[in-house]
């Protein structure tokens, strides 16, 4: 199909990445796929449980692993672009001063990273010990520890708080990371499982379960698991001088504020841009989103181009999504990239 | 019939859209158009000074406002303290001290006019 195999450079080795990169490899295409931290699979590496299924993300990782294996795919870890600038028909990419590279075309899956709850100071994590964050949860639960107190005892009320860092204009993020709501839903029936006494309630502003399967989890968090809701968005916690929290939302279905005593929070975390997203868009050859996002050529035609001809993105770096719509908006931009080179023949 | 004085002894507990009184509402988006992106979390009457000890409900008088129920109003809205609370949690970043100021204001129009006792 083509004389000299073209060379690639995928920018991320999270999920997005390596689903990108080893679809590339399988067509024939050459490729070099960047990470800045030590080792590929990104945020998914820190998870404990997928929805809707409760599956483990290692195994996503570890079929994408080893479809990176492949002889056309090189890995380069703990390495960040730092510079991307174009020279004649190639893209030239540079990490400071020690790696320089030429690439055909770019694939950016920089992803995203989670929204720092303690810019949130009024649910005051970072301040009081039983303060958690969705992610904080995961990672407990994927080492097996056992859900527990700061100070050891196990929670008998545990409330989740939905939209935190999300559709708020004081944390200057005004759109909604769609995911949380579900992940809420999943942890409350993963904290049911492992601690059947305690009594767990979200607090809410509006579910929104997107996933066809979705409103089963939810449904089965409320039959199976007695999850309980109210809708009503958190103003503060406070912590007592045994620990545990006093949290405050107004009970909005019955139009009184409510008072209610918890031993633990969880603070469902959104999406926020990557970080490094500046460094592609500093030169202004890769246009923004309103959200800070990679900005897509055409949001219904072209979701995987980026502004820049030759710079193709996918995953989380242009919006919030889930691991599945990550791995295939992974595989459809091989596909752009793939009709881009043949369309160049 | 006498059995049956219930039906016009108390007011239809249906919300008649025809009859929303939009005249404060109309001042208010004048001058405060934040107000317009309300999407009733109740972050503002949970953190309300005066909601922790009265009935008020801060977030319930936004809503008055769109259904035009300016004599409940005009009751309610005395009982706000202006501490500016529900303003700084805000999630859409509307001025809801700004808004309750406008419908004092508005309010206090209406009876200059006469329009409200």
């Amino acid at each position: 199909m083509m004389n000299k195999p073209r060379h690639i450079a995928v920018i991320g080795g999270g999920i997005a990445g390596m689903e990108t990169a080893s679809r590339l490899a399988q067509a024939g295409y050459k490729i070099t796929l960047i990470e800045k931290e030590r080792i590929t699979g990104g945020h998914l590496t820190q998870w404990s449980h997928l929805f809707p299924d409760s599956s483990d993300p290692a195994i996503v990782v570890s079929r994408l692993s080893s479809a990176l294996s492949h002889q056309n795919i090189k890995v380069i870890t703990s390495t960040e672009i730092t510079d991307i600038s174009k020279n004649g028909q190639y893209f030239n990419l540079k990490s400071g001063s020690e790696m320089s590279l030429n690439a055909d075309a770019i694939v950016v899956t920089s992803g995203f990273h989670l929204f720092d709850a303690s810019r949130k100071e009024e649910y005051g994590y970072g301040l009081f010990d039983n303060v958690l964050t969705s992610a904080d949860l995961e990672l407990m639960m994927k080492n097996e520890k056992p859900i527990r107190t700061a100070s050891g005892k196990k929670p008998r009320r545990i409330a989740i708080i939905h939209c935190v860092g999300s559709r708020d204009a004081k944390a200057g993020n005004t759109y909604c990371s769609k995911v949380c709501c579900i992940t809420g839903i999943k942890q409350a029936i993963e904290l049911n499982k492992r601690l059947p006494e305690c009594e767990i309630f979200c607090f809410y502003m509006d579910l929104r379960l997107y996933g066809s399967s979705f409103d089963g989890l939810y449904l089965t968090a409320q039959q199976k698991h007695k999850v309980q809701f109210i809708r009503g968005r958190l103003s503060e916690a406070a912590e007592k001088p045994d620990k545990s929290l006093q949290i405050k939302a107004e009970d909005t279905l019955s139009g009184r504020p409510l008072r209610m005593d918890v031993d633990m929070i969880i603070l469902l975390v959104g999406m926020e841009p990557g970080i490094s997203h500046n460094n592609f868009s500093r030169n202004g050859s890769v246009q923004l989103d309103e959200n800070g996002f990679l900005k897509c050529k055409d949001v219904h035609a072209a979701r995987n181009l980026t502004t820049q001809t030759g710079i193709f993105m996918a995953g989380t770096c242009i919006c919030p999504m889930s691991v599945s719509e990550t791995l295939e908006n992974a595989r459809s931009a091989a596909l752009e990239v793939i009709n881009y080179f043949e369309r160049k023949m | 019939m006498k059995d049956l004085d219930f039906l016009t002894s108390t007011p239809s507990r249906q919300i008649d859209y025809e009859k929303f009184d939009t005249r404060l509402l109309d001042s208010v988006l004048e001058n405060e158009t934040s107000f317009l992106t309300c999407m009733s979390c109740g972050g503002c009457t949970a953190t309300c000074s005066a909601g922790n000890l009265t009935n008020f409900n801060v977030r319930k008088i936004g809503l008055m406002l769109r259904r035009g129920e300016i004599d409940q109003l005009s009751v309610e809205i005395e009982k706000c303290m202006f501490c500016g609370k529900c303003t700084l949690v805000c999630p859409r970043d509307i001025n809801i001290r700004n808004v309750v100021l406008l419908i004092k204001k508005g309010i206090a129009l209406l009876k200059t006019e006469n329009i409200l006792s």
